[in-house]
């Protein structure tokens, strides 16, 4: 048994994503293991769709993701913070106008 | 709970020591409720301490499905036979969502697979009792799916972004799964003399093994304290235990059932209904190996898994002649 398992050829890894029916984007929601986008496809469907969550499905091997490093957070997204001026409430419009 | 042998952390760091500033600002993370996602550094313990516990977690839901399956074909009803199929098959969901949150943590899942099927890794001792009766499928999911609700829905603030997901998709399914047995339990209770006292003989044999499923006293729970600080875990065993009982006494009371504990008396003065003493010796030996059931559900394991080597060898073949295919085609067209 023990030999067998640990010669077995591992099955590739696919990112799972969702589209939900309120029109949002897809949205990752996990992830399968299938030998091919077929069957990874028809397993995502399974085990993350059992409730009518869905209305549509990605499947990506995970391989092909690239991914931030998270010791770059601070270089990649704290410059933001710092530019309020981005943000419609940085502006004031006069009460008489109304709603802007 | 589902995930009982953790009850003991691992050493924190293997005798390494670990880089105090990354420790300090892993621990400020936690405490403000941030959630550790897999590329974040963490300290080895945590990390393996968590691998263990989603392993095990994940394993429980798997083997879980076999006291359920037992009945899928004897269900009383169509209506019934829907209702736990639909409940098998969560289970399995529940375990994939499980392994996939644990992959994450660096082991892929066919390492943890062998772990559960060579036995080194464990599972919950309440899926090593049998269903003898159509009435335990309703205590099933009365009782150890009610329990299981108890420990997991704190899990959904779990320090560790991939679980605490995994767990919130899992508790909005649970709640079906706790509802079905109880209505199970209802129809018994109104039905025959004969299915009351099936429903009885149930909770008799559910009832301790159950309360057993939170794991051992917090008297004898050592290791919490870093799982706790870790924010991995948010109540005791005992804490959580109490819970489940003050919750499930009055449920079983509706039904006209009694609890087979003599010392189950309801203290006014805290408002909390106390049991009598769990038989611990029963827990780690079921624990150990020695339930009724454990080599019949590993057995079965075992079986179901070297069946279907074929099927996943067979998947790949096709996979890898369809790439082939695929490269050859793009080949000749250049």
């Amino acid at each position: 048994m023990r030999a067998e398992a640990m010669t077995e050829t591992p099955m590739p890894l696919w990112e799972v994503f969702i589209r939900n029916r309120s029109g949002m984007p897809h949205k990752h929601c996990g992830s399968v293991h299938a030998a091919d986008a077929t069957m990874a496809l028809q397993a995502a469907r399974d085990v993350y769709t059992r409730r009518g969550e869905s209305v549509s499905i990605w499947v990506i091997p995970s391989h092909a993701i690239t991914a931030s490093d998270p010791g770059d957070k601070d270089l990649l997204f704290e410059p933001t913070a710092s530019k309020p001026y981005r943000h419609p409430t940085f502006y004031t419009v006069p009460d008489e106008v109304g709603h802007m | 709970m589902y995930t009982q042998g953790l009850n003991s952390t691992e050493a924190a760091t293997g005798g390494r020591s670990e880089d105090p500033a990354r420790l300090l600002r892993f621990q400020a993370k936690v405490d403000s409720e941030d959630k550790i996602e897999p590329n974040d550094w963490m300290p080895e313990g945590y990390r393996r301490t968590l691998l263990r516990q989603i392993s095990q977690h994940a394993h429980s839901e798997v083997i879980g499905m076999q006291p359920e399956g037992n009945w899928i074909t004897r269900a009383p009803s169509l209506r019934r036979k829907a209702g736990l199929l639909a409940k098998v098959q969560d289970e399995a969901g529940h375990g994939l969502y499980l392994y996939a949150a644990a992959e994450t943590l660096g082991m892929a899942r066919e390492e943890m697979v062998d772990q559960l099927l060579t036995g080194k890794a464990k599972y919950s001792s309440i899926f090593n009792y049998p269903t003898l009766s159509w009435a335990d499928i309703g205590a099933i999911g009365w009782l150890v799916d009610g329990a299981a609700i108890m420990n997991q829905i704190p899990l959904c603030r779990c320090s560790f972004g991939p679980y605490a997901r995994a767990m919130i998709r899992i508790c909005k399914e649970e709640s079906f799964h706790q509802r079905q047995g109880y209505e199970i339990m209802v129809t018994l209770c109104n039905g025959t003399a004969a299915q009351k006292n099936m429903a009885q003989d149930a909770l008799n044999r559910f009832w301790w093994p159950v309360l057993m499923m939170f794991g051992p006293s917090d008297k004898e729970s050592l290791h919490s304290a870093d799982t706790m600080k870790w924010k991995i875990k948010r109540f005791s065993n005992d804490d959580l235990r109490q819970k489940f009982i003050d919750a499930t006494v009055p449920q079983g009371h509706y039904l006209g059932l009694t609890f087979p504990d003599p010392d189950l008396t309801f203290d006014a003065a805290s408002g909390h209904w106390r049991t009598g003493e769990i038989d611990w010796s029963e827990f780690k030996r079921v624990l150990a190996g020695e339930g009724p059931c454990n080599r019949q559900r590993i057995g079965r394991a075992r079986g179901g898994h070297a069946d279907g080597a074929w099927v996943r060898a067979a998947a790949l073949a096709y996979a890898e002649k369809r790439a082939r295919a695929q490269r050859a085609t793009a080949h000749a067209a250049e």
